[in-house]
């Protein structure tokens, strides 16, 4: 017994710093703290570092990680949701028109709007378990069905290719006051608080529940997680209804911020939610990631789109300059894993 | 009501359409103890064992369990009747913790407010003091399983399963991907779930490893049992020679050195 308790002691000494390297979203943190350095150095306008510089960077990376977080719980569980940008759209549109056209509460919109994401994340998610196709493809063709979708009814219903005055929808103030107002004296958006909370949820979610444990299970090795009887399908469907709806979310605060939506708002978007959670560490075949790490990668994308221009670099390279951090943070990650695992693998 | 045999098959057959994978099969799995089935490639154990973990119903026969027929729908049935079945590759998750790995799918929560919260601190220990019961010392339960040696995780599952209550124990090939240190490691394991009281079924193409542990042999082929040794009649060249199939080998031998003069 006396050699097991030495043996003990050794690693529980060395597992502190190997406790933090074993952190998923650790060279996300790297990452985000040498792009803040960059840029804060860079920085031409005296801003991007202070109060006003902040709320603008959290501005754009908000929405981003309010879905990117869900994309990340999904991709552990080992599946893709390629229709979450387009869903951004269809669930402002599907709001705005039903204020606009129907003169309905803007509240029940809402709910309707979620109730909708809801249900087609659940034919998402019902599609792939049972057809057993790959995600990629199943929700691909979402993404090409409502994206088409959302430009024909937007045309046939108000004739252009936008929805307008939401802000006339009755009870629009207080909608507004939930989910697109800002605070503080340098106008920080709401969406921040969003993000905050949802990532302290789904990361107690993801550590602390017996769902969580089931998501990584499920993406880890479905047949094992179905011998050791997990509901592998349950956890899978539940996890497309989450990205379907965290979209509505956005949704629901873009057509209230902006007063209303174009037909082609949200799409492109669904890879900056990947990116976030690949940049956080998750794993692309499942297995391993955390919704830190996803808001900490949308957070480093909120940086560079404000960090660029306030830099007086040319931002029509913004795009380039975020597929060189998602390489990067990725070849770092994976070199991590493979250090925090110590050797064996 | 009580039966010696934990387990017990009569007469089963399995086809598949017009195979027939089992033919006449009957296994008696006497409580306490560990019986193999040994069998060649081909030989139908796989069949059986999903026959037993209640992957396939048998299509004629008897499944007797603690001396009451049985029928069972599916693992999981199977697994709240006491009988787990610990596969070859399929038993953790490598990526998981190994605390993780042990609990998932019986996680112990506590109510936290209006929510139920996993006790993290219970799960580590106990897995912790589990695995020392069954004389497996890892260092630390919250490395990912995927770092352990593949004899250490076959431990795991095994100490799991007697953890959760298991009655009858079926093993899939536990050492065949193992070098002979990791064989040993896990034969070490079956005899402590045996001393824990657990009824253990080994199957396994190795007649080594079978007759270090076994209380009883089966040897199947092409679809039958064939033959059925006890511990205390059978030694281990007559286990081999009857597995490789007595007259055949010595068939094979004297081809092979006529090809080598």
């Amino acid at each position: 017994m006396t050699k097991s308790s030495t043996v003990d002691e050794r690693v529980r000494t060395a597992s502190i710093f190997q406790k933090i390297l074993r952190r998923p979203e650790f060279g996300a943190f790297l990452g985000a703290v040498a792009i803040f350095i960059l840029f804060a150095s860079t920085d031409t306008t005296g801003n991007f570092a202070g109060p006003g510089g902040i709320a603008g960077w959290t501005d754009i990376a908000a929405p981003i990680g309010i879905v990117g977080i869900s994309v990340a719980l999904l991709m552990i569980a080992g599946e893709f949701d390629l229709s979450t940008g387009v869903m951004v759209g269809t669930t402002g549109l599907l709001v705005g028109m039903m204020v606009t056209e129907l003169g309905m509460n803007i509240w029940l919109a809402i709910f309707i709007a979620l109730l909708f994401a809801a249900v087609v994340g659940f034919i998402n998610g019902y599609v792939v378990v049972k057809t057993k196709l790959p995600s990629f493809i199943v929700t691909l063709a979402t993404f090409f069905v409502l994206k088409g979708a959302n430009m024909a009814y937007t045309k046939f219903v108000t004739g252009s290719v936008r929805v307008t005055g939401t802000d006339k929808a009755e009870g629009f103030d207080s909608a507004a006051a939930i989910f697109a107002s800002t605070f503080g004296s340098d106008n920080f958006q709401i969406s921040l608080l969003w993000w905050l909370g949802l990532t302290i949820v789904a990361t107690l979610v993801l550590t602390r529940t017996r769902f969580g444990n089931w998501i990584f299970a499920v993406g880890g090795d479905a047949n094992a997680a179905r011998n050791a009887g997990v509901p592998v399908d349950r956890t899978k469907i539940i996890l497309f209804m989450y990205t379907a709806i965290s979209a509505a979310l956005v949704g629901i605060m873009f057509v209230l911020r902006l007063k209303g939506m174009q037909a082609g708002q949200g799409v492109g978007q669904e890879f900056y939610y990947i990116i976030a959670a690949a940049v956080g560490g998750t794993l692309l075949t499942g297995g391993a990631g955390s919704a830190i790490g996803a808001a900490i990668g949308a957070l480093i994308m909120g940086m560079a789109y404000i960090g660029i221009p306030f830099s007086r670099w040319d931002s029509d390279w913004t795009s380039t300059f975020l597929g060189i951090i998602l390489f990067t943070a990725v070849l770092i990650n994976l070199y991590i894993g493979r250090k925090a695992k110590g050797g064996k693998k | 009501m009580s039966s010696k045999n934990a387990l017990e098959l009569k007469n089963v057959e399995k086809s598949f359409g017009s195979v027939i994978a089992l033919q006449n099969v009957s296994v008696a799995v006497e409580k306490g103890s560990v019986t193999c089935i040994l069998g060649d490639n081909g030989a139908g154990k796989s069949t059986l064992i999903k026959v037993l973990s209640g992957v396939h119903k048998p299509s004629k026969g008897e499944y007797l369990l603690d001396g009451v027929p049985v029928e069972f729908n599916s693992p999981r049935d199977a697994l709240a009747n006491g009988i787990a079945t610990v596969f070859q590759d399929l038993a953790t998750i490598p990526l998981m913790s190994v605390w993780r790995n042990f609990f998932l799918g019986n996680e112990i929560r506590t109510q936290v407010g209006p929510f139920k919260v996993l006790n993290v601190k219970k799960m580590k220990e106990i897995t912790k003091e589990q695995l020392l019961a069954m004389g497996i010392d890892l260092r630390d339960v919250n490395q990912p399983i995927g770092t352990l040696s593949g004899g250490e995780r076959q431990s795991v599952a095994i100490a799991r399963s007697v953890y959760f209550g298991a009655k009858v124990l079926i093993l899939d090939e536990p050492t065949s991907a193992l070098g002979v240190r990791q064989s040993g490691i896990v034969l070490k394991y079956v005899l402590a779930a045996k001393d824990r009281g657990v009824s253990v079924v080994f199957i396994t193409h190795n007649p080594h490893h079978a007759h270090l542990v076994g209380d009883r042999f089966y040897l199947l082929n092409r679809g039958q049992m064939i033959k059925r040794f006890d511990r205390d009649t059978v030694q281990l060249e007559e286990l081999t020679k009857a597995m490789a199939g007595g007259a055949e080998l010595e068939a094979l031998t004297h081809e092979i050195n006529v090809v080598r003069k």
